[in-house]
């Protein structure tokens, strides 16, 4: 061709090298978007809730949820949480949600080195949920139902199980969207745990 | 035994859901407020509230459960009175702002709102780039080549 010089080589190179270049690229952030969905650091559906750095919402006391023989509201949260010169886990779960029970254990083993969980269940049945947690166990410090769903919502819940963790202040400093895991626990809530201690 | 593509039968299956899809959109008279016009104006904002289960659906078209308590609550503060902007700043508030199926002009969304203004402004580059490009014309064939040429015509 009479038009081919060392210069349009070079751009031809470019042209051709440019998409494997770019679609290496995608390669590359895909995979590791994908292994970071696997360990479970990486949530595409998660929504950030705007909670965090903010103080708990103000609810008025929610009824009693078996074994529990009296529910909790705000005010008790925040003098629990003065008194007791810790921060608290707020765990919002259901008998109904599949996720829950995955992430049981997980709050079982908190509850044991003394990590206080406060439980709220969400759009249960009394008896459902009371019956689970005489079967699984109970990690639950403090017990409240919340039939209508309406004070999960001043949380900006989208789902169960989620969990916040409230610093000694009242401020929301932790919030994990879906099942809490082994890793979640040994890599966020622990170090948050003794950072708000 | 007739073979039937699996395209098509995913396709008459979509086709299918469809309507079962739009039969979720709010319809429950229940749940409507009384005053059409207070009705109009409650669909209207959550038409813009984004249902945070399904996440692709606003909550006026979502059949989950949220969705439902979230329109209750949107019509309970239109019933109060209370305006368009300050009921999705309420849910903003406890949501975010993922919650808005609009999203607001703000640092994080310049580039997306700019996105349309900025792949006009490269097409545009693009073409005028490959417009002045132009090819320079052939050079005449050497009278070696004239030869060559003449000789493949003869044969």
């Amino acid at each position: 061709m009479s038009g081919a010089g060392p210069a349009r080589g070079v751009s031809r190179r470019l042209l051709l090298g440019l998409p494997l270049l770019a679609a290496a690229a995608a390669g590359g952030g895909f995979y590791a978007l994908l292994r970071r969905m696997e360990a479970g650091r990486y949530d595409p559906h998660a929504v950030d809730n705007p909670l965090i750095g903010h103080a708990i919402p103000d609810f008025a006391p929610l009824p009693a949820q078996a074994p529990a023989s009296t529910g909790f509201g705000s005010a008790d949260l925040r003098a629990a949480l003065s008194a007791g010169g810790r921060p608290v886990l707020v765990n919002f779960f259901a008998s109904w949600c599949v996720p829950c029970r995955i992430e049981h254990p997980e709050l079982m083993g908190l509850a044991k080195t003394g990590v206080p969980v406060w439980g709220i269940a969400y759009k249960d049945q009394a008896a459902d949920a009371a019956k689970l947690l005489d079967e699984d166990g109970n990690p639950y410090l403090r017990l409240a139902r919340d039939e209508s769903g309406r004070v999960a919502i001043d949380w900006g819940l989208y789902g169960v199980p989620e969990t916040f963790l409230i610093d000694r202040a009242g401020i929301a400093r932790g919030h994990w969207a879906g099942p809490l895991s082994a890793e979640i626990v040994r890599d966020e809530v622990s170090p948050l745990l003794r950072k708000y201690a | 035994m007739i073979r039937v593509p699996m395209i098509r039968v995913l396709a008459l299956l979509f086709g299918l859901l469809l309507p079962l899809a739009s039969a979720f959109a709010i319809s429950d008279p229940a749940e409507m407020l009384p005053d059409p016009k207070a009705e109009a104006r409650a669909e209207a904002i959550g038409r813009q509230l984004r249902c945070l289960v399904c996440q692709n659906e606003s909550i006026e078209d979502s059949g989950a459960d949220l969705a439902r308590d979230l329109r209750r609550v949107v019509r309970q503060h239109v019933a109060a009175g209370e305006k368009d902007q300050a009921i999705i700043a309420w849910m903003v508030a406890r949501y975010g702002n993922f919650v808005r199926l609009r999203p607001p002009f703000e640092p994080l969304t310049w580039f997306l709102w700019a996105s349309p203004a900025l792949a006009l402004a490269a097409g545009v580059l693009i073409i005028a780039f490959a417009m002045r490009q132009k090819r320079p014309p052939p050079l005449p064939l050497s009278a070696a080549e004239q030869r060559a040429l003449k000789d493949v015509l003869k044969s």
